[in-house]
This record gives structure tokens, sequence and C-alpha cells, in this order.
């Protein structure tokens, strides 16, 4: 197999046919909650970025060190510490999003994406790959967190990203806003619908 | 005494852990497909809930609280940025010795709740519910009971999932969205069901 088709695969696989939250039920948790409007969804999206490439970067070149023991020990900390820059970074530049996201940027060690890629992905495989894998994992976590949102925002308030779309009723418009959009439970049928949508697609394929 | 009441009611049905928070997604999608099961992993988070969350409490209060080194001469000192990882270390700790005294004492209950016991240290309902202490500041006894609460409240979600999966599989369900497609819109469903708590207070 060429180097070049794997680092496709790489990139590529996560986003649709082995996406993590979607295919795998990886880091829903967060999926689900900060998905009611696009700005959050997108600084968590970034979060979860930085934290997984540099974890997977770091994690995969000292794999040869870490003592099989003690790694989900060692993984934790460097994923730990990773956080806790982005909890400190977001709390700085905007605290208005910090408070909006609240426990959930802690939340991203124990992301089950994070430590799932560590653990399968970077303490095999060189650096490069790593990062690769990390950036493709990501690509698919952003790709089912900016869906939700997108429809949860446009329909619950009209919005995308804070600016007026659809003119609600409210204000004179004429689009009346679907409460139940606002309402965390409405991720999951979202998620649900995202799942069906995406087996369809793979077993048309076939 | 009505306080405490309170809280538990709070933590076990309103702020359901699973259900309105959506926290330990990853192993209640995951565990949730025999009723038998999915109660072992219930009472193994109560359990690990209810240490883990006073345990964080003490070491907030008296350790990483801006302030909380008065009792050493310090009082300046202000650790609440090393909240997350001390946090983490102490449940990944904490799991750990509950596995090794279980399967050295009580080898029954390992066989049980061992298996799962791994699984919580990255459990995301564990890990937020020592957050929410830090956050909500609540002292010791508050501590005690919001463990047993949100433990509880989890596991009650997760109980009830398994039975309506067991159920799930002898109902004609399109063939995409067999698996965890439909275990995504039935817990839909259960939320909302449990957003009809929201407002009781007792």
């Amino acid at each position: 197999m060429s180097a070049t088709l794997t680092t496709r695969q790489l990139l590529w696989q996560p986003v649709f046919a082995n996406n993590p939250v979607a295919m795998q039920v990886l880091g829903v948790c967060s999926a689900l909650a900060v998905s009611n409007s696009m700005q959050t969804a997108l600084v968590m999206t970034l979060a979860v970025t930085f934290v997984v490439v540099c974890s997977n970067l770091f994690i995969s070149l000292i794999r040869h060190l870490i003592p099989n023991s003690v790694r989900i020990i060692a993984q934790m900390t460097i994923i730990a510490s990773l956080v806790i820059v982005v909890d400190m970074v977001l709390q700085d530049l905007a605290p208005e999003l910090s408070k909006q996201l609240s426990v959930f940027v802690g939340l991203i060690i124990t992301n089950c994406i994070v430590m799932g890629r560590a653990e399968a992905f970077a303490m095999k495989e060189p650096p490069h790959l790593a990062v690769l894998d990390a950036l493709g994992n990501s690509a698919g976590y952003g790709f089912i967190l900016l869906s939700v949102a997108f429809v949860r925002e446009l329909l619950s308030a009209g919005t995308l990203f804070g600016k007026q779309l659809l003119q609600t009723v409210a204000d004179g418009g004429w689009y009346l806003p679907n409460e139940m959009f606002k309402l965390p439970p409405s991720a999951f049928f979202l998620i649900g619908v995202i799942i069906w949508l995406i087996n369809i697609a793979r077993n048309r394929q076939r | 005494m009505e306080h405490y009441l309170n809280l538990f009611i709070q933590a076990t049905f309103i702020d359901n852990m699973a259900l309105s928070f959506f926290l330990g997604m990853c192993t209640f999608l995951a565990v949730s497909k025999k009723v038998s099961t999915a109660f072992g992993l219930g009472i193994a988070v109560i359990v690990v809930m209810v240490l883990a969350v006073p345990l964080n409490q003490l070491i907030y209060s008296y350790v990483l609280k801006p302030g909380a080194l008065a009792w050493a001469g310090l009082p300046n000192l202000d650790l609440s940025y090393l909240q997350l990882i001390t946090f983490i270390g102490v449940i990944a700790a904490l799991v750990q010795i509950l596995e090794m005294v279980l399967d050295r004492y009580v080898p029954v209950l390992y066989q049980t709740l061992g298996i799962f016991l791994p699984l919580l240290t990255v459990n995301c309902a564990i890990f937020a519910g020592v957050i929410f202490m830090a956050n909500r500041d609540y002292n010791f006894g508050e501590s005690i009971v919001f463990g047993v609460g949100a433990g509880s409240g989890w596991a009650l979600a997760i109980v009830l999932l398994a039975g309506i999966r067991e159920r799930l599989k002898f109902n004609a369900i399109p063939k995409n969205l067999q698996g965890i497609g439909i275990t995504f819109i039935t817990t839909g469903l259960m939320a909302l069901g449990f957003m009809a708590f929201a407002g009781i207070t007792l």
C-alpha cells in the first residue's frame, strides 16, 4: 500500500466511515452538551483538536519511554496538562465563552476520543502518523458537532453564529422558532438521524 | 435535613448526570445492552462516586482552594489551577486501590464489579461530579449526599435504558437505524421524559 493512500485514509476515514462520535460512540458527552450554538461548538472543536493533536504528538514521541504498567497515568498527565493550558487560555481570552462551556472544557480530559487515540494509535505509531490520525479524528468530531449545532441554532433561534438569518415572529418576521431544539434532548435525535444517514450511505456503496 | 433531601432529589432526578447533562455517555451507550450488566455498572458508579466526591472535597477545601493552605501558614497561595490534574489523579488512584482491595478481600464482589472499575477512571460522570462539587462549593456533608444522589441518578438511567433496549430487540426497526442509531433516539426520548422532573422542590 502506498504511503499517500494511507495518509489519505488516516485523514478521511474518521470523518465519515469511521466517525468517532457516530460510529464508535466516543466523546459523545460534550458533543451533546455544547452543540446548542455554532460558536460554542466551534470553540469546543478547536480546543479538542489542539488537545488531541498535541497529546498524540507527545505520547507518540515518548512512546518507547513509557513503561506499559503506568501508561494510563502517563497519558492522563499529558492530557490533563494540555487541558489546563486550554482552560486558562480560554478564561483569559474569552471569559464569556469559557463560562458558557463551563465544565465541558475540563471534561476534555475524560473525552474518550483523546484517551482512545492515545491508547489505540499514538502508543504504537510514529509521531507524524499520530498527528495525522489526530487531525482526522478531530475533524470527524468537529463534523458532527458543527452539523448538530447548525441545525439546532438555526431552528431554535433562526441565527447562525449569533447572526439573524430567519426573521423571528417576535421581531416582526415570519419564522416561529422551534423551542425543542434549544433543549438538549434534540441533540440525541439529530445524532441518531446522522448515524442513520451515514449507515444508508455506507450500505449503498457496498 | 430538608436541605440534604432536596439536594439528593436535585442530583438524582432534576440534574440527572446522564439525561440532563449527558455525562458518562460513552459507557452509558456501550454497556446498556443487558439489564444485569447495566445494574453492575450502575452500582460501581455509585460506589466510586460516593468515595471520589467527598475525598476530592477534602483535598479541594484544605489544599487547592484559594487561601486553603492557611492552616499551613500560607494564606496567599492559590493552587486552584491544579484542580483538574489533581482530581483526575485522585480518581485514577482511588479506582486502582478499590480494585485491589476488592480483589483481595471481597473476591465475589470483584468478579461482578471488577471489569467495570477500569472503565470508570475515564467516565466523565464521575469527573464531572467532582468538578461540580468544586464549582458549587459544597461542604463535606453536602458532597456525600451529592455523590450518592448523582451516582444513583446515573445508575437509574442506565438500568432504565438497558430495560428498554432489551425490549427493542423484538421490534421492527429500519435496518440502517438498528444498533446505536435507535439507542440515541431512545435516550433522547428518555431525556425528554426526565425533563418533567424539572422544577420539583421539596
